[in-house]
Formats: C-alpha cells, sequence, structure tokens
C-alpha cells in the first residue's frame, strides 16, 4: 500500500510558543501539536493524513455534521489553549497544507500583517455580548365592542397583538443598537454579526444583537459593569455575556463601517 | 451599580454568577467558520454557508447531549420535520448517527403512524 501523505491543518499564529505549552494541547483527533516556525513568528499545526484532511474527503466531511462538530471542536480547543498563554491569530476552519515547508511560505508572506495584528490583540482580549427579546406577554385588551361578532373580534385581536409585537420588537431593535454604540466606547473595538437563529443560540427568545468587542484587559472591569448596567437600562432586553475567546473576530481588521459606532447617540 | 447583572457565560465551562452551560456549539462554529483570518492553504474547499449551516445545525445540537438538558426538542414540534420521517436537508450522504439513532425511534413510530392514517383516508 502506498502511503498516505500527510498535510499540516493550521490552527494558529503565535509569536512563539513554549514546548512545554505545545506538549500539552491535543489537536485533530486527539493528536499532538507541532510548531512551524518562520519569519519570526509560529504556526502551531496538527498532521492532517490526506486520506481524511485531503480535498476531496474534507469536502465530503465537511457535510457530515458530526464530523464538522469534532474538527470545530477540537480547532476551537487549540486556538483557546494558546490564547490562554498570549495573542494568537487564530486560522478560519480547514486551513489545511500539503506540508510544512508551505506553512513556513505562508508566514513568509504574510509576515507583516499578522506581526502587526498580532501586536494590536496583546493584552485584549474578545468578549461576546447577546442581547436577547425579554420574555414579556404581549398584552392586549379584550374589548370585544358590540358590532362584528366573534370572528372579527378575534380578528381584531390578533392584529392589535401583531402590531403589538412588531412594536416590541422596533423598539427592541433600537435598544439592541444603543447597547452595541455604548459597547464600542468602553471597547477597542467592537462587530456587529448577524444574530443567530433561534435554534442554533439554542434560546427561546429571539436574539436581536450578537456582537463582539475586543477589550483591554485593564479595562474588562468597566466593560463587565457597562453590560450590567445596560442590562439594567433596558427591561426589554436580557443581555448574555460570554467571553474570554480568542479574538476570533478581530484578525481581519475590519472595514465594516457600517456596524461600528455608526451613529453618534 | 445596577441589580440586574447579565449571565455570564465563562468558555472555560466555568460559570460566574449564575449556572449556565460551557460554550456552545453554536458560538463555537460560528467563529471557526465565518471568522479567523483566511490563509490560503493547498487544499481549498470551501465552507457551508453559515445560513445553510444553521439549518443543518438543528440536527447537530440535538446530538449534543445538553440539548436534552436544555431542554431543545424543536424537532418535535418543527413542522417541516415532524410531518415526514426524513431529514430536510440531506443533498450528500450521511446526517449524524447519533441523531439518527436518537430519533429513529421516534421517527419509526411517526411513520407507522402516518402510514396507518394514510389507510384510514384511502
Amino acid at each position: 500500500m502506498a502511503e498516505v501523505p500527510v498535510g499540516a491543518w493550521l490552527h494558529a499564529v503565535v509569536r512563539d510558543a513554549d514546548p512545554a505549552t505545545l506538549a500539552a494541547i491535543r489537536g485533530m483527533d486527539g493528536g499532538p501539536v507541532r510548531a512551524v516556525s518562520a519569519a519570526g513568528l509560529v504556526a502551531v499545526v496538527s498532521s492532517a493524513s490526506l486520506d481524511e484532511y485531503g480535498e476531496e474527503p474534507l469536502r465530503r466531511n465537511l457535510e457530515d455534521l458530526a464530523w464538522l462538530e469534532r474538527a470545530a471542536r477540537a480547532h476551537h480547543a487549540v486556538v483557546e489553549a494558546l490564547a490562554r498563554r498570549g495573542p494568537v491569530v487564530p486560522a478560519r476552519l480547514a486551513t489545511v497544507h500539503s506540508d510544512d515547508e508551505r506553512v513556513a511560505q505562508s508566514l513568509d508572506a504574510r509576515r507583516d500583517e499578522l506581526v502587526h495584528t498580532l501586536d494590536r490583540l496583546t493584552g485584549r482580549g474578545e468578549w461576546g455580548v447577546k442581547a436577547y427579546l425579554a420574555p414579556g406577554e404581549v398584552t392586549v385588551g379584550t374589548g370585544t365592542t358590540g358590532a362584528g361578532g366573534v370572528g372579527t373580534a378575534y380578528l381584531r385581536r390578533r392584529r392589535a397583538q401583531l402590531t403589538a409585537r412588531e412594536e416590541r420588537q422596533q423598539v427592541a431593535s433600537a435598544a439592541a443598537d444603543a447597547v452595541h454604540v455604548a459597547l464600542c466606547e468602553v471597547a477597542v473595538a467592537g462587530r456587529r454579526h448577524a444574530p443567530q437563529d433561534r435554534r442554533l443560540s439554542g434560546a427561546s427568545a429571539p436574539m436581536v444583537l450578537n456582537g463582539a468587542y475586543l477589550v483591554d484587559v485593564a479595562t474588562l472591569p468597566s466593560f463587565t459593569d457597562m453590560v450590567g448596567s445596560l442590562n439594567g437600562r433596558h427591561p426589554g432586553l436580557h443581555l448574555e455575556l460570554t467571553g474570554p475567546w480568542p479574538a476570533y473576530s478581530f484578525v481581519v481588521e475590519g472595514p465594516e463601517p457600517a456596524l461600528t459606532g455608526r451613529e453618534p447617540g | 451599580m445596577t441589580a440586574a447583572q447579565p449571565s455570564v457565560v465563562q468558555n472555560s465551562g466555568q460559570v460566574l454568577p449564575a449556572g449556565h452551560e460551557p460554550a456552545n456549539l453554536g458560538d463555537i462554529l460560528e467563529r471557526v467558520l465565518d471568522r479567523g483570518i483566511v490563509i490560503a492553504g493547498d487544499i481549498r474547499v470551501s465552507l457551508l454557508d453559515i445560513e445553510l449551516l444553521t439549518l443543518k445545525l438543528r440536527l447537530v445540537i440535538a446530538s449534543v447531549d445538553t440539548a436534552r438538558q436544555i431542554g431543545i426538542d424543536w424537532w418535535e414540534h418543527d413542522p417541516w420535520l415532524s410531518s415526514r420521517a426524513r431529514f430536510p436537508v440531506e443533498p450528500g450522504p450521511r446526517d449524524p448517527q447519533e441523531v439518527d439513532a436518537e430519533r429513529r425511534p421516534r421517527v419509526a413510530g411517526r411513520a407507522r403512524r402516518d402510514v396507518e392514517l394514510e389507510e384510514w383516508d384511502g
């Protein structure tokens, strides 16, 4: 049998990685991770047998949700373990090179950008803030004013309910904008991602804000205080704070001008 | 400050004030698929579009044991799923077997009922 070629699955780029740290990290399929050093940077990679991680198998495997879940969790676990030690530039899922030499070439080619990004992320973490529509009944008066009979009364009531719900959502979406703007003032940078589908978030309430914020370690207390006080200030929303995350949302210096601090107040 | 505190979820699985599950799969997938730096590898694949994935994810998330603990049982109520004994998005080969296995008894029951109903109708 011909030997299956082994590629390199890129997890992340760091400034340097101490061997003891790497030895404690499990990579893809529970295997070890290793460092590929070039251009004064270190890429942390897992060996990726090309019969599973080659182009054709990978395309198939990414469609297999159980495989995707395993891969996503394994990849994220490596990135997260590295992020506990210092700034890290996470690679998007399924970045596979045919060998270490090619990984080194990528580091060389993108050195300036990577160094700049690592500098920008130093001493900072990503925090997620989601806002959900706070649970609350849409209460509408059940005034059944004479004319029209039961059917008409029902339709009228139904329409009023729908209007009330729409209004509640508009209020919530304005509140979500305000929350984002306020958080951007305390954070180094903020990004608004598409709200997650309810079935993805697992929450029973609709999500109206799915924000990511890059926060200086030193100002973290002000940031979390701000989240707390915004939560109190907007009773129509329920805020949820997650983190610290590796700075997935901030490795590309964001254009996205429409989403950051777009309005004064 | 204010009395109302948001729930804080630590990715380590540790929770600050109130109990909550660790970083959920949806959050992780959203980040690893949609964000992170794009470095052209030698192997080129297109990742699933996150919206399409959301549909498919309903199936994966059901396979995570926490789904039950936190009471996600949407597949029971989703007319799309529950009206047929088939997965909705299945262009290719397989959906996760765990989900399959979990659903099989129910699905089989439902399929049987459907057949019975059809027989009554026809």
